[in-house]
């Protein structure tokens, strides 16, 4: 079993413009992997990332594709091959419609679902063959500490989150014995765009008293996505100040 | 450009694969099931995947349910080319 990073290998990072995504697409190239930077409308982040990536020596390119399509995963994975062998995935999409269970509708539920949970999943098989062949693979799925613990209005993310935990333990035991780890992140209140909005009410729950920042998430996918991680496998790491605790 | 599947083919690049995963050379025989060679379905996946470079023949998990030993396998491949 290959233990070491074959040389030219390729990260795909999924929702990689802005926020953790970029953050761990720039933590990754830093680290000598070739990044292939998804964006799904915000082209100019995923280029503003990519040119940080490569001032910095790094290889990078911006992909376009919705992970929620289908028939977007085989040519995601295509196109980032074109960097090297797509031997590390990090499912970062993710989306957010909140609201009280007996008010969700069913638009809600099914499309954080799908961006969350369907997607992460159809593009984790489609790169397992390739990680399995060169016995060498890293899938790191960013979930959440929502999820395993509770939070009101966000029983679709939830959901889909807990469910990325669960898919990410049982894919990880699978193909372990082919040196492919399948690891999940699970960040608490990080401070980005999309938790602008309800940072300072949650504060008062984390005993770090204070947000995370993107690069510290960014730092722990990198261990995860490292040779050093080789026996890290079907597990969790919250990155959350205590607040899963 | 894929190779001919013929029978001779398909059973040396099934035991070079299988080799590949630590079976041993003298363990594959036409007779031989992959339960007793501890063949598991993760094995039959990277096999098939193998199989579908070499040869372009596509196998799915449907196909291979029922194929017990090498020599099925084979034949089964065989057929298909």
């Amino acid at each position: 079993m290959t233990l070491r990073r074959p040389d030219a290998a390729c990260a795909l990072v999924t929702g990689g413009s802005r926020g953790i995504g970029a953050a761990i697409a720039r933590e990754l190239a830093a680290d000598g992997w070739a990044v292939a930077v998804n964006f799904q409308r915000d082209e100019d982040g995923a280029r503003r990332v990519c040119e940080q990536i490569t001032a910095a020596g790094g290889a990078a390119q911006p992909i376009q594709g919705d992970v929620r399509c289908r028939d977007a995963a085989e040519g995601l994975l295509r196109r980032a091959a074109k960097l090297g062998p797509v031997l590390c995935l990090v499912n970062n999409a993710g989306v957010r419609a909140d609201n009280l269970a007996l008010s969700l509708t069913d638009e809600e539920w099914e499309s954080v679902l799908d961006t969350n949970l369907s997607a992460a999943f159809r593009l984790t098989r489609l790169s397992l063959l390739a990680m399995i062949r060169a016995r060498f693979g890293r899938v790191v799925n960013i979930a959440s500490v929502v999820g395993p613990r509770a939070n009101a209005g966000q029983a679709n993310y939830a959901a889909a989150k807990a469910g990325l935990i669960a898919m990410s333990k049982t894919i990880g035991v699978e193909v372990a014995r082919r040196g492919v780890t399948v690891n999940t992140l699970a960040p608490g209140l990080i401070s980005t765009d999309m938790t602008r909005d309800v940072e300072s009410a949650l504060l008062e729950g984390v005993p770090a008293r204070r947000a995370g920042l993107p690069d510290e998430v960014a730092a722990c996918a990198r261990f995860l996505a490292s040779d050093a991680a080789s026996y890290v496998n079907a597990s969790t790491l919250f990155v959350d100040g205590g607040l899963a605790a | 450009m894929s190779a001919q599947a013929t029978t001779e083919t398909v059973l040396d690049v099934v035991t070079e694969t299988l080799t590949g995963f630590g079976t041993e050379r003298e363990q594959i025989t036409p007779t031989a099931t992959f339960e007793e060679l501890d063949i598991d379905s993760l094995d039959l996946a990277e096999l098939a995947q193998v199989v579908e470079e070499r040869f372009g023949i596509q196998l799915r998990g449907a196909d291979v349910k029922d194929v017990k030993t090498i020599g099925d396998l084979v034949e089964l491949i065989a057929a298909r080319g």
